[in-house]
């Protein structure tokens, strides 16, 4: 099984358009798994750890946006600067597995996969990133909704990278909770993320693990936005309710063997509003 | 971790806090488990297992597995030249299921191969015809009689009924619930791995194998193989882990039997999720007791009826069954009770062997019924654990008298005495990683909800029903060296470094050799039932005192002293005047004493039709009190302490048992809040550590031990067994705490986000 090493972008794509059917591995901490317990077979492996292009982040003040390497670790998206730049994504990071595997793991992998559960989706979803796609022939941008098509389905085509994200630098709260049966290094049984935009006067709530991808709860965030009150940065007790309640209501979860679909339901429901009460004081 | 004062540390006598000497090898890395294990011209084995929880075999063809290259043997039941079953008390499961399939994951055929992916090939080259077959996956089924038997011997493995007293007592204050215990698994990291090479010549052959327990191995695997025992020798391969999932046989027969069909040698190691179909578990139980007490909340009767689910084959069940229906009242005093427990086959996962055996089961049960018994009697938990607190020369409900050392009440008292946790919720610095839900980031210090339980156990230990239970040791002394050598496996739990310090202390000496672990020498019995340190370290001290007393009259002989007046003093030997005073090392220069001794503990009887009798050898105590942090809305826990003290007899190696105590407890959290084997209609639903959760380190509470040390005259060197007593009450004591935050009954393990918000 050939091992495909290259070292910058250019060569990246070129051997991928190559061989499109090559296992793109940048940490392999989900890929490796997959190979090991013989569900993946495949018949080329494109490594990308050492694109150095993909493997950092930029911050451009202008237009106020971070663009994060596919390559970017969550070990490295955990500390600042970049964890005060978007603290969400620091948040759901630290959520990831071990030391080990945030150290290895990768954000670009998590789009690949493209699963529910996957810890860092949420955190995108909420705001709004931009995935970009290279290949051979060109580049293409296009928003995370559009990105992700399914339970580990995405828009990527066979002979494509993702080279990186955009999302914007918001200005109010972000934070993001997961339940799990364990106090680190477990599965999402529900995933949720806020992100509060108050000189936009929007409150955006994207959840996992409670569909076929994330889902961005509109309901929630339109009463949200008319509920809070974004001058004094307060929202009433019933507001905190009802947009936990309208948070649940968006949930699309199924029963298996790590929880039920009401559990999830109502874990989202909670979630969502202990988020916006940590991002809103009571009144 | 720990907090214990005055941890020991000299020269490797006991008592000392010695260090393992496999220790830094483990921690470096560099420690050869049995799945490192190589030899030349080695190839590969696999085993093809059954997708079916039940069902009859119509038809294997091997033919288009043979046509891969690389494949050099494929065997079936047909191929086995012994007994085809095999079973530790009843050889009822076969090495190769032939006809029928009873649980998913039986072996049907194994390969050897040039390559573990040619052997993946081979098994899926394999074809099987079945006939698929109603499983009987609901234990209530197989005892109301209401599905055909599963197996030619029925699927009851065992019912046990113990009657004891004035079975028509009643009390002022009755309490009843249902208990319902979850499918733990061992969940050892060094996953099954074994090594066979046929002897020289055709002459049997030897295996490298991670077990419990050499000898039994050996008897079993000879069977099946049709050879005399010595000619199937056995060699302890490093074992990563045990917990009770290596008693029974799981790889030993097939890799033998490839290695002597191919006349090379063969490895076979096992996936995780293969492991998680290939060894026993912990039994599920459902376990309903009613407790009567008088008002002022001393017990009068209990009532019980156990089920146990065997799974597919007998395995141990029907001894874990005893050990739980024996273990009914708990370490409390009672005169009347009535229990009924059953063992029964199911097409669910074989259940055997597991840190606790049975006792786990029952402590769960009893516990939660103190816990209401105190409620109902407007009592504290720990004044109500007191009031019924056993003592030495009290009776079990078998008719058993304890007469080991049982200080009960001292193990709650000093339990209750340990300092509470001085963190608020949340820590001191308001950490979130602190609360409930961890990294999860989900709850906010006003969400949680703190709670304290208590729970107290009492353990048996060594084997129990009339076995003939005994273990092996040699010691050899020469020139100021003593070499021992025995069977007894070393599965983490620390006896090589304890076998060392009982030789230093008796002989005097500071080099220590260990021998080989391997059947050339007569069995140590099994590393289980918290039983070696007692067992094998018995007969490492009988055979030292032996070999002492040998040396004694040689110097008696030598320097016209009196062997009688001899005594160790350190290195030295000196005789009670203190004038005749000689170094070991001087004293067997030039000199070889050789002995063997098997060590024996006092008999048991069975127990006769209505449950009496002395069928156990020997008990030890212990006392949890766990502090929960609990978010009530999300379910999640976050355990913060366990407080504990523990009847140990004497500590031989303080450090040692601290590791036992605190690798129990987080066995017993495992079960309270989260590991169990998820099984729908016979299929295990989570065999990955990514859904069979076991408890990181952010996990693990602190743990408050004291050691209560009141050296027991029965062991032989005062020191009961460890191991098991830190799992069997930690799990309710857990599980009580997460009651007293909620203010709710929860009466299963593990504890579920839905049990607690429900």
């Amino acid at each position: 099984m050939p091992v495909l090493v290259p070292t910058s972008l250019d060569q990246a794509v070129s051997m991928l358009s190559a061989t499109p059917d090559a296992l793109v591995l940048a940490g392999g901490t989900d890929a490796m798994v997959e190979v090991n317990a013989g569900h993946r077979k495949p018949h080329h492996v494109l490594v990308v750890n050492r694109v150095a292009e993909l493997r950092s982040w930029t911050f451009d003040p202008e237009a106020s946006t971070v663009r994060i390497g596919s390559a970017v670790t969550y070990a490295e998206l955990m500390e600042p600067p970049i964890a005060d730049l978007v603290p969400a994504l620091a948040e759901a990071s630290r959520t990831v597995g071990s030391p080990q595997i945030r150290h290895a793991g990768t954000l670009g992998g998590n789009l690949g996969t493209c699963s529910p559960a996957g810890d860092g989706l949420p955190v995108l979803a909420a705001l709004d990133a931009i995935v970009h796609l290279a290949s051979a022939t060109g580049e293409r941008s296009m928003p995370i909704g559009e990105f992700m098509v399914g339970v580990k389905r995405n828009a990527r085509r066979p002979d494509e990278l993702i080279t990186a994200v955009t999302v914007p630098v918001v200005s109010g709260y972000q934070g993001y909770s997961k339940v799990g049966v364990r106090n680190a290094m477990v599965i999402a049984l529900a995933t949720a993320c806020i992100v509060v935009d108050t000189p936009g006067r929007t409150v955006r709530l994207a959840i996992g693990s409670v569909g076929t991808t994330i889902i961005r709860c509109t309901d929630a965030e339109a009463f949200a936005a008319s509920a809070v009150d974004f001058d004094s940065g307060t929202a009433s007790g019933d507001t905190v309710t009802r947009f936990g309640e309208l948070a649940a209501a968006a949930s699309r979860p199924i029963d298996d063997h790590r929880a039920t679909a009401d559990y999830r339901r109502h874990a989202i429901g909670v979630m969502a509003g202990r988020l916006l009460r940590r991002g809103f004081a009571n009144v | 971790m720990s907090i214990l004062s005055g941890v020991r540390r000299h020269d490797g006598r006991l008592g000392d806090s010695i260090t393992r000497p496999d220790g830094t090898a483990k921690v470096q890395g560099s420690f050869m488990f049995s799945g490192d294990l190589e030899a030349e011209h080695c190839l590969w084995g696999a085993t093809l297992r059954s997708p079916h929880p039940h069902a009859r075999i119509i038809s294997i063809d091997l033919s288009a597995a043979w046509k891969i290259s690389g494949v050099e043997a494929i065997i079936t039941a047909e191929d086995v030249p012994g007994q085809l079953t095999y079973g530790l008390i009843s050889q009822d499961q076969p090495v190769f299921a032939s006809e029928v399939v009873r649980y998913v994951g039986e072996p049907i055929a194994a390969v050897a191969a040039d390559h573990p992916e040619t052997c993946r090939r081979a098994l899926q080259a394999i074809v099987v015809v079945y006939e698929v077959l109603e499983p009987l996956t609901d234990p209530e089924r197989a005892l109301d009689g209401s599905h055909p038997p599963i197996h030619p011997d029925g699927n009851l493995i065992r019912h046990q009924r113990i009657v004891s007293g004035d079975i028509t007592a009643t009390g002022d204050v009755v309490v009843e619930g249902t208990y319902v215990i979850g499918m733990q698994d061992q969940a050892f990291l060094g996953l099954e791995a074994a090594l066979a090479m046929p002897g020289p010549g055709g002459a049997g052959v030897d295996l490298y194998v991670a077990t419990q327990w050499l000898h039994e191995d050996q008897k079993q695997i000879a069977a099946c193989l049709g050879l005399a025992p010595e000619q199937v020798r056995l060699t302890l391969g490093g074992v990563g882990g045990a917990f009770g999932a290596r008693e029974d046989i799981s790889l030993q027969v097939h890799t033998c039997l490839l290695a002597l069909r191919t006349g090379r040698p063969v490895r076979i190691q096992y996936s995780r999720e293969e492991s998680f179909l290939g060894h026993v578990h912990r039994h599920p139980a459902t376990i309903w007791m009613r407790h009567h007490a008088t008002a002022d909340g001393h017990i009068v009767k209990i009532e019980a009826r156990m089920v146990f689910d065997g799974g597919a084959y007998a395995s141990t069940s029907s001894a874990v069954l005893i050990n739980g229906v024996t273990h009914t009242q708990g370490p409390y005093k009672c005169a009347n009770a009535l229990v009924d427990g059953y063992a029964v086959r199911t097409n669910n996962l074989p259940c055997g062997a597991m840190r606790g055996f049975g006792v786990v089961q029952a402590c769960f049960a009893h516990e939660g019924q103190m816990d209401r018994l105190a409620a109902a009697c407007g009592l504290d938990p720990v004044e109500i654990r007191l009031r019924n607190a056993m003592e030495t020369g009290d009776k079990l409900i078998t008719g058993q008298p304890i007469l080991n050392v049982a200080p009960v009440a001292r193990c709650i008292r000093e339990t209750a005495a340990l300092p509470l946790p001085d963190e608020p919720v949340g820590g001191h610095d308001h950490d979130p990683m602190r609360l409930p839900g961890g990294a999860g980031r989900t709850a906010d210090r006003r969400h949680i909800r703190r709670g304290i339980g208590f729970a107290v156990s009492i353990k048996n230990l060594m084997y129990s029903e009339g076995f003939d239970d005994y273990a092996t040791a040699r010691c050899r002394l020469a020139d100021g060296v003593a070499t021992l050598k025995f069977a007894t496996a070393e599965v983490g739990q620390g006896f090589i470094t304890i076998a060392g310090q009982i030789a230093r202390s008796v002989l005097g000496v500071d080099d220590v050799l260990l021998d080989p672990i391997d059947t050339d020498v007569g069995s140590a019995g099994s590393t289980s039932a918290s039983r070696q340190t007692w067992m094998s370290g018995g007969a490492v001290n009988a055979v030292c005192m032996k070999v002492r007393g040998l040396m004694f009259d040689s110097l008696a002989a030598i320097y016209g002293v009196d062997a009688s007046t001899l005594s160790i003093e350190g290195r030295d030997i000196v005789d009670a005047t203190g004038v005749f005073r000689i170094t070991v090392v001087d004293a067997t220069a030039g000199l070889s004493f050789d002995e063997t001794v098997e060590f024996r503990h006092a008999p048991t009887e069975d127990l006769d039709e209505n449950g009496q009798g002395n069928c156990h050898t020997a008990f030890a105590f212990v006392a949890h009190r766990a502090v929960v942090d609990v978010d009530p809305e999300l379910g999640l826990v976050k355990v913060i302490q366990v407080a504990t003290a523990q009847d140990v007899g004497r500590a031989l190696n303080p450090l040692s048992v601290i590791g036992q105590i605190e690798g129990g407890i987080a066995q017993g959290l495992g079960l309270a809040v989260m590991e169990e084997i998820i099984m729908s209609n016979g299929r295990v639903r989570n065999p990955s550590f990514t859904d069979y959760l076991l408890p990181t380190f952010l996990d693990m509470p602190d743990v408050v031990i004291s050691l209560i040390e009141e050296p027991d005259p029965i062991a032989p060197l005062g020191a009961k067994g460890v191991g098991e007593p830190p799992t069997v009450s930690s799990t309710p004591a857990i599980v009580a705490a997460i009651r007293d935050a909620i203010g709710k009954h929860i009466d299963r393990v593990p504890v579920r986000p839905i049990d607690i918000i429900g």
